[in-house]
């Protein structure tokens, strides 16, 4: 009985170290690949709201991690990249979260310059209702386009959709992500327009060089 | 049992894993609501499928009874991790789109099932060629269903191949008609409920014809053999 039961223990444990050890393989392998995967997925979705021509760095290099529940939407701690010229900051790329969506957080993630201008936005992730939110993905929608350029003033009113007396046009079917997704952005916009200095002097957490 | 056409028959209609056995219904009706996205989940099990049935049969003989299942369970959850990592790396895009669903290959019992059913009792290349046939299988109705739901929900076929395929494939989305607003019960859960039912009623309705068929075929050779006995 103790025979079979330690023969049996000793047959599993071999199978666990194989499998182990072929998972570890295989990670060994791809792990640098899917870094690099991952990195030039940020560099796109970077580079669609930053320009590459507005800067000479490397974003994805150059980030700090801020966490501000009030104005980003979340306890977490969210990624900033700071756009340089000439080791000037020239722009803000700053994640944010619409914690009020139709279905969930809507992570985003949005560029802005020392104008407090809106270069772009981009929606990260989301659980919207397929056909109706959805269309704050590019994929389905160019909705998002239409809110660069943006400018936020402190001392004007916020931004708003058309149904709140606002002037964005929000899609059809739907006002609770659009309504999410702008006050969202209001949020940080007026976040990156108060912490501006102490962003740009913050040192870098991130980049290759810290990996 | 290594009657090869036996067992692509069971795989591919008889005993499909996805009309028949029911089973991995929850990808099954999870991301079907594109072309794209149930071939990249469909092929990504058949890799799997097949993976497992190979090892499992590889192992059989050394494999006690009594921990087969657990042997089992962690032979399947290496290479779903593995196949992962790998889809990770090449079809970064394929991956995201496809989130949660792909490490969830480990609890489709398809796979599991196969292994217990099949694989653990016959040798490595009736393992492999049963684990490719419901492979397809499953891929066939992920495809068939996931047709269907993007044809009605938004009037394509292909949407986002580019992700699966690599960029060239962009060209290969198709623009059936126009909508301006999709048809929202395709696309949501509840439409694949209701197209997986019309595919099983079909199936069904086609087994009926050729089970017809047989009998009166036979019916017909009798009468005229009578016939031919009082003529």
């Amino acid at each position: 009985m103790f025979n079979i039961i330690t023969r049996n223990g000793l047959i599993l444990a071999l199978f666990a170290l194989c499998c182990t050890g072929l998972v570890a393989s295989v990670n060994f392998f791809t792990g640098d690949r899917i870094i690099e995967q991952q990195r030039k997925q940020l560099a796109g979705v970077l580079e669609q709201i930053i320009p590459n021509h507005l800067h000479d760095n490397e974003l994805t290099d150059d980030c700090i991690l801020v966490t501000n529940k009030e104005f980003l939407g979340s306890d977490e701690a969210l990624p900033v990249y700071i756009a340089k010229m000439n080791q000037q900051p020239v722009a803000i790329a700053i994640e944010a979260i619409a914690p009020d969506g139709y279905n969930g957080d809507i992570k985003i993630i949005l560029g802005v310059n020392n104008n407090s201008e809106l270069l772009g936005v981009r929606t990260l992730t989301h659980q919207e209702t397929p056909g109706l939110g959805d269309k704050i993905e590019l994929r389905k929608s160019d909705w998002v386009l239409s809110l660069s350029g943006i400018q936020y003033d402190p001392n004007d009113k916020p931004m708003a959709v058309k149904k709140d007396g606002g002037d964005i046009d929000q899609f059809t079917g739907a006002t609770i992500t659009p309504r999410a997704y702008v006050n969202a952005i209001n949020n940080a916009l007026s976040f990156v327009a108060d912490n501006r200095e102490s962003l740009y002097n913050t040192v870098n957490h991130c980049g290759r060089e810290h990996d | 049992m290594t009657n090869y056409r036996e067992i692509a028959w069971q795989g591919l209609w008889k005993n499909n894993p996805g009309l028949v056995q029911l089973l991995g219904l929850c990808p099954l009706l999870a991301v079907t609501a594109t072309v794209t996205n149930a071939l990249g989940l469909g092929l990504a099990t058949l890799i799997v499928l097949v993976g497992s049935n190979i090892l499992v049969s590889l192992v059989r003989e050394y494999v006690p009874k009594e921990i087969r299942i657990p042997v089992f369970v962690m032979i399947i959850a290496a290479l779903v991790t593995c196949v992962q990592l790998l889809i990770n790396a090449y079809a970064y895009g394929l991956y995201l789109s496809l989130g949660i669903f792909l490490p969830l290959i480990v609890t489709n019992c398809v796979i599991i099932g196969r292994a217990e059913a099949f694989a653990s009792r016959n040798n490595v290349t009736s393992a492999a060629f049963d684990g490719l046939m419901m492979g397809v299988g499953f891929t066939a109705i992920l495809v068939v269903l996931g047709g269907m739901r993007e044809l009605l929900g938004q009037g394509t076929l292909f949407d986002g191949a580019e992700l699966l395929l690599g960029d060239w494939a962009s060209s290969l989305t198709i623009q059936v008609f126009n909508v301006d607003t999709p048809f929202l019960l395709a696309m949501l859960p509840p439409g694949a409920f209701i197209a997986m039912g019309l595919l099983i009623a079909l199936k069904n309705v086609i087994d009926d014809k050729i089970e017809q068929r047989k009998p009166q075929q036979e019916a017909e050779i009798i009468a005229r053999a009578r016939i031919t006995k009082v003529g």
